[in-house]
């Protein structure tokens, strides 16, 4: 074996793989710089502000929160559409703990309930072998009539702590600069990053959704990295819902009706692909950050929020398109 | 047919065939694996087009450019597996494509429908099979017939049958071999692709031999003998690429006890490789996905090194068992993955901390892979589904080196990949052996089995024969097992 034969033909190549490499993620991140400058110009010079770059940022933590985990389930393969429901379910779940427990406690307890429902979807999509779109279809509904059982349909009313200031910006001059819920969802960004690219879970996510039949085959544990992958999406989602709690210092079971729909979108427009083993959490964010400076820069020029749409809807088919067209 | 040819890249893979097929005749075409038999076909029924060669239906010139012209100039196919819209009835079936309209609007017309595909069933002699049953909930036997009232019902004259009895029970064989007869006597001609040589003797009027893609002989069946046949369909000397040396096995890895399906009693001991010959459908790929507990066991009993009865794939790696999927693309490979984690994927471990995976650790371990199988890549990175054929096959054996496993399991390592990645792989299986390695290869290629294999087996409709030493077995004898001709 050592008489290790050519490996000629291959000088200059890995140039290429670089570079290849770079134009995925330099796609989003150029489309968001695209729209920076489209919007900056249209606006003025007070678009590059920075309260306003951190209304941009504060507009979009709880659509990037949530599709930190929306990013590894489409890694697998998968897709979650109970993730609004589930965001609902927690600022309701946070209130009314709230009654009773300090801000730890109900923060603990809405992440629990995401957990659950989370499970829930994993148990459900390996032990029944029904495909994640129906079955997450199915705990949409559930978990958004579970929330409003639990609220009574109404609005819970929730003593004021610290849980709402989590969006609120900090000019006090702590030091922080940023509200605190942007903070977390950096280090969160940062974590589920590294979990991809640097554990064998995340390794294992790529596995299965490139192939799930060379998985099995290469002795990967399929169920069990399912329902993990969805059970950390529902936990994601719980903490997306107590950043909505915190903005609205109420639960309300009606909010977030259709998020998983942005949350897909983000994801897409990242470089995730619904057929499974592509993605990633700095595509995901640019994708995320798109849409919400298309969303402020539009209301700030005045735009109804009809154009608003339509250029939304124009970008994710843009995106996919140009996807197709590169591969 | 006429000095028909068809390349594929460098691959010739028919070179100048003649056919000729006249009405109410049945011909047997017969080859190996790779013959080009169904090449041919394809070529006929307009999926592929010729390079060169001519082809004539009733002295008219015929060039069908797709398989929608071919069928509307009389020609058919009935595949191995049943090819109909499962969800749709049988009478729906039968007129696919080609359903009676009514009106301006061009409404359907159910009734006129049903009348076709009755008539089409009773002229088969099968009205039992009711035009409303869905087709899925057929039988496969059932499934075949409506496929072949479909072909009457499009008026076809020539009928080709490509290995249609692969997937039937015996009671069934016969429902279709009188179905052929009555067939041939409504003057349509019958082409009849098949490994099995008692079948070719039973059903066939004449049969025309292909190997390596050209025309080997042909002649009447029923002045033949099975053994000229399959003479016919060897005919070759075999290679010089095989560098088997003498070999001493050790102690015994893999131990199979009357294990369902396949039947199979089988020992494989270390420093040595057994082969597993037979023709495509025998069962042995179940054979070999059910010893890696990618198929679940019915019976009988599994032993690999202490460990006893059946267990997952990931159980099978840790008991030091590795496996080659025949199907490179949809199984062996995660092709939109880089070649790095295809080779490392089923032990990560080492790569980093406790469930951590270093991805420059991991292009350090591909690395030394792709250098010493000279996997041609760019680089770890590249994904695995831009590399060639050959390259991509080397792939998936590495990941059996990277994880250093005792017992491989090859079925067919070498299909459709280049000469030179095949002699690569036969040497690296030499040196395994030498290395006290035990390997167990799936192979319908039996040049291949005969060069590399110290004992071999033949599987055969479902059944693992006995191995028996490779000098007690030429070419000749393994086709003609595996065929179910055995030599009297």
């Amino acid at each position: 074996m050592e008489r290790a034969l050519t490996v000629d033909g291959s000088v200059g190549r890995p140039r290429v793989v670089a570079r290849r490499r770079l134009l995925d993620e330099a796609g989003v991140l150029g489309g968001l710089a695209l729209v920076l400058v489209l919007f900056g110009a249209l606006v003025g010079p007070q678009f590059f502000r920075a309260a306003n770059l951190e209304l941009v940022a504060r507009q979009t933590v709880i659509v990037c929160v949530a599709a930190l985990g929306m990013t590894m389930v489409i890694v697998s393969g998968g897709i979650d559409l109970s993730v609004g429901s589930v965001v609902a379910m927690s600022t309701v779940v946070t209130a009314v703990a709230l009654r009773t427990q300090g801000p730890a406690a109900a923060a603990a307890a809405a992440i629990v309930a995401g957990a659950m429902c989370g499970l829930v979807n994993g148990l459900l999509v390996t032990q029944l072998r029904v495909v994640p779109f129906i079955v997450t279809l199915g705990t949409m509904l559930l978990v958004r009539g579970a929330a409003k059982g639990l609220a009574d349909e109404r609005r819970i009313e929730a003593p004021v702590t610290w849980l709402n200031s989590l969006l609120r910006t900090a000019r006090d001059g702590s030091g922080l600069w940023l509200p605190t819920g942007i903070w977390i969802t950096v280090a969160l960004a940062v974590l589920v990053g590294l979990t991809l690219r640097y554990t064998r879970f995340g390794r294992h996510l790529f596995a299965i959704g490139s192939s799930e039949r060379t998985a099995r085959l290469c002795g990967v544990r399929i169920g069990r990295t399912k329902i993990a992958v969805y059970t950390i999406a529902g936990m994601l989602a719980a903490l997306a819902g107590i950043l909505e709690f915190s903005k609205l210092s109420v639960g309300d079971p009606t909010v977030s009706n259709g998020l998983e729909l942005d949350v897909i979108a983000a994801v897409i427009i990242g470089g995730g692909s619904l057929s499974g083993g592509k993605g990633s959490v700095v595509g995901t964010l640019a994708g995320a950050a798109i849409m919400a400076v298309i969303q402020i820069g539009c209301s700030q020029l005045g735009l109804p929020n009809w154009v608003q749409q339509i250029v939304t809807g124009s970008i994710i088919v843009g995106a996919v398109a140009l996807d197709r067209l590169r591969s | 047919m006429r000095g028909i040819r068809k390349a594929f890249g460098a691959t010739i893979a028919l070179d100048g065939i003649d056919l000729v097929v006249g009405a109410g005749e049945v011909c047997a075409l017969v080859g190996q694996n790779g013959a080009g038999k169904s090449t041919l076909m394809a070529v006929l029924s307009g999926a592929l087009q010729a390079d060169a060669g001519e082809m004539r239906l009733d002295g008219q010139r015929f060039a069908p450019r797709d398989p929608l012209a071919a069928r509307d100039s009389g020609v058919a196919m009935i595949y191995q597996e049943p090819l109909l819209a499962p969800h749709l009835t049988v009478m729906e079936n039968v007129v696919l494509g080609v359903e009676p309209l009514r009106g301006p609007l061009g409404i359907v017309d159910r009734e006129r429908m049903r009348r076709t595909a009755e008539s089409a069933l009773a002229e088969l002699g099968h009205a039992d099979i009711a035009p409303d049953a869905i087709a899925s909930e057929l039988a496969p036997a059932a499934q075949q017939l409506v496929e072949i009232a479909r072909a009457r019902a499009t008026g076809c004259r020539i009928l080709v049958l490509d290995e249609p009895t692969s997937s039937l029970a015996y009671a069934d064989v016969r429902v279709l071999f009188d179905l052929i007869r009555r067939l041939k006597q409504q003057g349509i001609a019958i082409v009849y692709i098949s490994h099995f040589i008692e079948e070719v003797k039973e059903i066939s009027d004449r049969f025309v031999v292909l190997r390596d893609g050209r025309n080997a002989g042909n002649g009447v069946t029923a002045e033949a003998r099975s053994e000229d046949i399959v003479a016919l369909m060897v005919g070759r000397s075999m290679d010089a690429l095989y560098p088997r040396k003498s070999r001493t096995p050790g102690g015994v890895v893999l131990q199979l006890d009357r294990v369902m399906p396949g039947d199979a009693m089988l020992e494989l001991r270390r420093g040595e490789v057994v082969g597993i010959a037979g023709l495509l459908g025998a069962g042995r790929t179940r054979l070999l996905r059910t010893i890696f507990g990618l198929e679940p066991v019915k019976s009988g009993r599994i032993r690999v090194a202490a460990h006893s009865g059946s267990a997952e794939p990931r159980d099978r790696w840790r008991q030091g068992l590795g496996m080659v999927s025949e199907d490179r693309a949809g199984e062996g490979l995660a092709r939109s993955l880089s070649v790095a984690d295809n080779l490392t994927l089923s032990r990560l471990e080492p790569l980093g901390p406790p469930g951590f995976v270093l991805p420059s650790r991991q292009r350090v371990a591909a690395s030394k892979w792709i250098e010493r199988l000279a996997i041609r890549c760019a680089d770890a990175r590249q994904p695995v589904a831009e590399l060639s054929g050959g390259s991509q096959q080397k792939v998936a054996v590495g990941r059996l080196l990277h994880h250093d496993v005792d017992v491989l399991i090859l079925d067919e390592p070498t299909r459709g990949i280049d000469v030179a990645s095949k002699a690569q792989i036969y040497e690296l299986i030499e040196e395994l052996v030498r290395a006290q390695k035990a390997v167990l290869l799936v192979s319908s290629y039996f040049p291949e089995l005969l060069g590399v294999c110290d004992r071999v087996a033949v599987m055969s409709r479902g059944r693992l024969g006995p191995a028996r030493r490779v000098d007690e077995w030429n070419e000749h004898s393994l086709l003609m097992e595996a065929s179910g001709a055995r030599a009297s």
